[in-house]
């Protein structure tokens, strides 16, 4: 055999040939950049085009940022510094950095109450947020807002925990008579609250908030990035599960239900949410009479919640429209009545489709929490707007204080962004 | 958030319904705090500063009430109003007055029921343009482009202004002060236009304020002023005679430096009746006989305040002008302390 091959061949390889390098064009950088950059004549002008755009957008906020000043006492001191040279002047975050967090009047030496909410804030979203970790950490989270609330508000710690009995009392009339008829659970639950409420509020002795351990910190004070963050939370976290009880209320087959879910979803729909903040500003200020208002904060609260809570029900709607008709039939067939029907097969499913319009409402009611500031609320923008820029030392600051304030934004929207999509990828269990 | 939002709407309303019966007068005395409705910030006239106290010329008035009806100028709750909720804080009660660079014009006093108590400043709608342009007078600019404000007596000032003196114009309309800043410095307009004390307040935060003029035209009357409700005739004269007490003491010569060395009696009559040494008119305005003495420790008079906030000294600069006593050729005329 091998005698016929030698012979029959002129030239037979006889040891494997060296590895070559792939050539220059085929490897490396130059691979990628051919195939992702300049793969034809379109993309590679697209390219040029693009990185003359990079450069131009670089070489002017470069400078800018890096030549900025840090240290002065006012915008004049700045140019001084700068000297005409181009800069920015970064000394008003360095001055006021306080202020656009924490708005300009809540107490220096209180800054570590709201840290230290938004920290435990942290530990009780968590596992709402994240259902790997322990079940029992919801208690905590049960907790969270009367210890919120006492953190930030100070004053008399009983107005917390008389609140939270009340909150509990109810939970525990409506766990016993509930299972029974929903109806007698409901109401019995709101009337033990406010059994509660109204008796333990006049067990609070006048004035025990002047020598509470946490000095009382009225609504007012409250202002900067720390009033979008609370506003946004507590918007978010109350809308949610009112939007689910809208979404499902219209679609009772109660006619009473269901038209009132429909008016009220297409009334705050129907009306922008400026005029709703001025309504809880201005208006409810005539309805009530002069130095009992009820307090802005909570005004604006209960505004802001009614007008995302229509905007969930409509994207939960979509989601329970989105399920199969068989889903439901299913639920009946098994003999399972409404609220398991809804809460072991329907719900788990038509949230999972709502994820991505629920987190879009989210992140646009967080960003809608700055309108506050046209009802003279301090919040991010309205510092910046009205005292920040108003000031004799800082007025004409405008790149630097607005670019500071959509960092934040940006921080906590790409977080919510990033969380959803984790969570629809730790959701996905079908169409694959 | 207190107690008051479980008891509910009806508690309320029984608690408030003697309280509103009472003046306005003595509301503050009982609370012992003057709500004041202010802006929610215009350079030199009201701003928080870096420590988050309020600080600005209309500030100085509230303050100076306050001294007067309480005897202490920090019991102000500062409330911060826009110009569209200034009007229903004060006519709803939440404020007590307001002193919110706000122009005194018939249909405020009349037809929303506020009465005005006095002007704090007198101010007008000037122009401001940049040098290089060579217009020395608002009647050379025949069709020039303007940033205005829109929604503001200023639109409406214009108009008028363009139309009697026959020369055409075109207006950029924009929402905000700080955006016309950016928008004048950008080329976008020729001519800048709103009140004059903004226009310097503007002009003073220009990388070089050199290069900008402001026209010596005024082409409106905007008399700014603190006020308050209808109706309670003895509140409005207490703030009236506040403000009224802080021009007297200048056109007097009583200032903060000499203030205690006048309480302790003088030669001239005015002063000793302004300062409570002699005659009762603090008496007859339900006030301590030593008012104007608390009011005008606070800043000093008007001329100090004006100063020490707005004046030339400050990067504002704003001069006298209209805001000078009449003895030099202003308006500020107070009527006699007797």
């Amino acid at each position: 055999m091998s005698d016929q091959t030698t012979n029959s061949v002129a030239y037979v390889a006889e040891t494997m040939l060296p590895e070559l390098p792939p050539p220059a064009r085929e490897t490396g950088v130059i691979k990628w950049l051919r195939q992702n950059l300049f793969s034809n004549f379109a993309n590679s002008i697209l390219t040029l085009v693009s990185l003359w755009a990079i450069y131009v957008l670089l070489s002017n906020t470069l400078p800018w940022i890096l030549n900025g000043v840090w240290t002065t006492s006012s915008l004049n001191e700045c140019r001084e510094v700068l000297d005409n040279k181009v800069g920015a002047c970064f000394s008003v975050l360095t001055e006021r950095w306080h202020q656009l967090l924490y708005g300009f009047k809540y107490p220096i030496d209180a800054y570590w109450r709201p840290n230290f909410a938004l920290v435990l804030l942290l530990v009780a979203a968590a596992p709402v947020l994240f259902f790997d970790l322990p079940r029992k950490m919801l208690a905590f989270t049960a907790v969270y807002p009367f210890i919120a609330f006492w953190l930030i508000w100070g004053g008399t710690i009983m107005t917390p925990i008389v609140a939270f009995i009340g909150f509990a009392a109810g939970a525990a009339i409506f766990q016993i008579y509930g299972k029974k008829s929903f109806a007698i659970g409901f109401f019995g639950a709101i009337g033990a609250a406010l059994v509660v409420w109204i008796v333990g509020g006049a067990l609070i002795p006048e004035g025990a908030s002047d020598s509470a351990w946490l000095s009382a910190v009225p609504s007012r004070d409250l202002g900067g990035f720390m009033l979008n963050l609370m506003l946004g939370v507590t918007c978010v976290s109350l809308s949610l599960p009112l939007g689910i009880a809208l979404a499902l209320g219209r679609q009772s087959d109660m006619p009473l239900i269901k038209w009132i879910c429909v008016v009220f979803i297409e009334f705050v729909r129907g009306v922008p949410l400026i005029t709703l903040l001025f309504v809880a500003s201005v208006m409810l200020s005539y309805f009530f009479p002069p130095e009992s208002t009820v307090d802005l904060f909570l005004r604006v609260v209960i505004m802001i919640t009614m007008f995302s809570s229509a905007y969930i029900a409509e994207v939960i709607r979509g989601g329970l429209a989105a399920l199969p008709k068989g889903q439901y039939e299913a639920a009946d067939s098994l003999g399972l009545d409404y609220p398991q029907a809804m809460r072991l097969i329907i719900l788990p499913q038509a949230l999972k489709i709502s994820i991505p319009g629920i987190v879009n409402v989210a992140v646009g009611l967080f960003k809608d929490t700055t309108l506050v500031s046209v009802i003279s609320m301090f919040d991010l923008v309205g510092m910046i707007r009205g005292p920040v820029l108003a000031s004799t030392e800082w007025n004409g600051v405008y790149w630097e204080l607005l670019g500071f304030a959509a960092v934040l934004f940006f921080v906590v929207c790409y977080g919510i962004s990033q969380y959803s999509q984790w969570l629809e990828r730790r959701l996905a269990t079908d169409h694959r | 958030m207190n107690n008051s939002v479980f008891f509910g709407a009806l508690t309320v309303a029984g608690l408030a319904a003697g309280a509103a019966a009472a003046g306005t007068l003595d509301d503050v005395k009982a609370r012992d705090k003057l709500n004041c409705g202010v802006t929610t910030g215009l350079v030199g006239f009201a701003a928080p500063n870096a420590n988050g106290e309020w600080e600005g010329f209309d500030v100085a008035v509230c303050r100076a009430v306050a001294a007067a009806v309480l005897g202490d100028s920090t019991k102000v709750e500062f409330v911060p109003t826009t110009g569209k909720t200034r009007f229903t804080a004060l006519a709803s009660g939440e404020i007590d007055m307001l002193a919110r660079n706000t122009t005194w014009t018939f249909s405020r006093d009349v037809d929303l029921k506020f009465e005005f108590v006095g002007v704090n400043y007198y101010d007008g709608q000037g122009f401001m343009v940049p040098k290089e342009l060579g217009v020395s007078s608002a009647k050379e600019l025949d069709g020039a482009t303007v940033c205005i404000q829109t929604g503001t007596t200023t639109e409406l000032n214009l108009a008028d202004f363009f139309r009697s003196n026959n020369i055409s114009y075109e207006p950029v309309p924009i929402e905000t002060n700080a955006e016309a800043q950016q928008q004048y410095l950008a080329g976008a307009c020729d001519v800048f236009t709103t009140d004059a004390s903004g226009l310097a307040a503007t002009r003073a935060t220009f990388d070089d304020p050199t290069v900008h003029v402001v026209l010596p035209e005024i082409v409106s009357k905007e008399p700014l002023g603190p006020l308050v409700r209808h109706g309670d005739n003895e509140w409005g004269d207490v703030v009236r005679w506040t403000l009224n007490a802080l021009i007297a003491a200048e056109e007097l010569g009583v200032t903060s430096a000499n203030l205690t060395e006048m309480t302790s009696g003088t030669n001239n009559p005015e002063v000793n009746r302004l300062l409570g040494t002699e005659g009762t008119l603090g008496e007859m305005l339900g006030l301590e006989a030593d008012w104007a003495v608390n009011a005008l420790s606070v800043g000093g008079n008007y001329g100090e305040i004006f100063a020490k906030n707005i004046g030339e000294d400050t990067p504002i600069g704003l001069a006298r002008g209209l805001n000078a006593q009449w003895t030099d050729g202003g308006l500020l005329y107070t009527p006699p302390f007797r």
